[in-house]
């Protein structure tokens, strides 16, 4: 039966002021059943303070062939990395 | 143990007591346990794994206590593990066989109605030990009876099949309902302590809750009061035999055996 119903891509919320993070997909006939398959299935060990479903069908997703000009422009820029700033000791880790 | 002496209560009836607590957890849990592997879709495979952990794990906690209060020096896994049928004091509902999927959820929901808001009185326990137990449990039962309704109602009010499924399960179990809220002495007892309500004081919530969901599942309720008893007292259907038979086998067999 499960080939019925349709997937959904699930997004948790580990703590407060961090962002929804992608955890894994699941199938439910509907959103409301999504959120309580996700609960059971991803947030059994307190995981979570909030959940996300979205129907897998309605994320748009750019073309693996499509790699090459998207990322590969930036691939020789190493200077768009901020990596070549000293961080003085008292401010910390950033 | 101070505390328990000063308890205005037997310590046989709170023994009693928490062995229906305990019980009732267990075999169910025992039962939902059943379909790890089996069910029609992954999703409520974990969900009904999940469902049994909780109960399992209540179930340690109930006959924990029991076996303190008894005072002979019995664990939780004791008398889990080493009681046999006509010394469980589980109602008749929770061991009878899940059927199919849709019965189980209705055995599960007829149940969570009750077990919500018994678990609400008892965190309001004269007894702290109660209490706490209670108010852990009472997280995990708050959930279970969500999902319970929602799943009878998308049932009943599902497809022909469902539905005919539904209401067939319901007119079976209905029977074994009214044992949740009859009373003996114990119960009195431990209820004249405030330790726990009395069971018939939860039967008009219980109604109120059941026939809410059933409407909206377009189910009918059974018509006749007649109710099965006897789990509360150890006199058992055949089928906790049976259940008892597969959970204590590897105590029975290899008796004391850790892993």
């Amino acid at each position: 039966m499960s080939h019925e119903w349709p997937l959904w891509e699930v997004f948790i919320r580990g703590q407060h002021g961090l962002n929804h993070r992608h955890v894994g997909s699941l199938h439910a006939p509907d959103a409301e059943m999504a959120i309580r398959h996700a609960r059971d299935v991803y947030t059994r060990r307190n995981e979570g303070v909030s959940i996300w479903v979205v129907r897998s069908s309605d994320i748009a997703a750019s073309s693996p062939s499509d790699k090459g000009p998207l990322f590969e422009p930036a691939n020789s820029k190493i200077y768009r990395h901020p990596t070549f700033f000293k961080i003085p000791d008292e401010a910390g880790h950033m | 143990m101070a505390a328990l002496l000063d308890t205005a209560v037997d310590r046989a009836s709170l023994f009693e007591f928490l062995l229906r607590m305990g019980d009732n957890a267990l075999v169910l849990g025992h039962r939902v346990s059943e379909w790890c592997g089996h069910a029609p879709v992954l999703e409520e495979d974990i969900a009904l794994a999940n469902t049994a952990l909780d109960l399992i794990g209540q179930t340690q906690l109930w006959l924990g206590l029991a076996g303190e209060v008894e005072g002979q020096g019995r664990s939780a896994d004791n008398l889990a593990y080493l009681r046999d049928a006509h010394e469980f004091r589980n109602l008749l509902l929770v061991e009878l066989p899940n059927g199919d999927f849709g019965r189980t959820l209705m055995r599960q929901f007829l149940f969570d109605a009750w077990h919500l808001p018994m678990l609400k009185a008892l965190a309001a326990s004269s007894d702290p030990r109660v209490a706490e137990i209670a108010a852990k449990a009472v997280k995990e039962v708050a959930y279970h009876v969500e999902r319970s309704a929602d799943l009878v109602i998308r049932l009943g009010d599902g497809t022909e099949e469902s539905h005919a499924r539904m209401q067939a399960a319901l007119d079976e179990l209905w029977p074994y309902t009214g044992e949740m809220f009859l009373s003996d002495a114990a119960d009195e007892a431990v209820a004249a302590a405030g330790i726990a309500p009395a069971p018939a004081s939860l039967r008009e919530g219980w109604r109120d809750t059941v026939a809410a969901v059933l409407a909206e599942a377009t189910l009918k309720e059974p018509a006749g009061a007649y109710a099965h008893k006897g789990g509360r007292s150890g006199r058992h259907t055949e089928h906790l035999g049976y259940i008892l038979a597969e959970m204590q086998f590897l105590q029975r067999a290899y008796p004391g055996s850790t892993w």
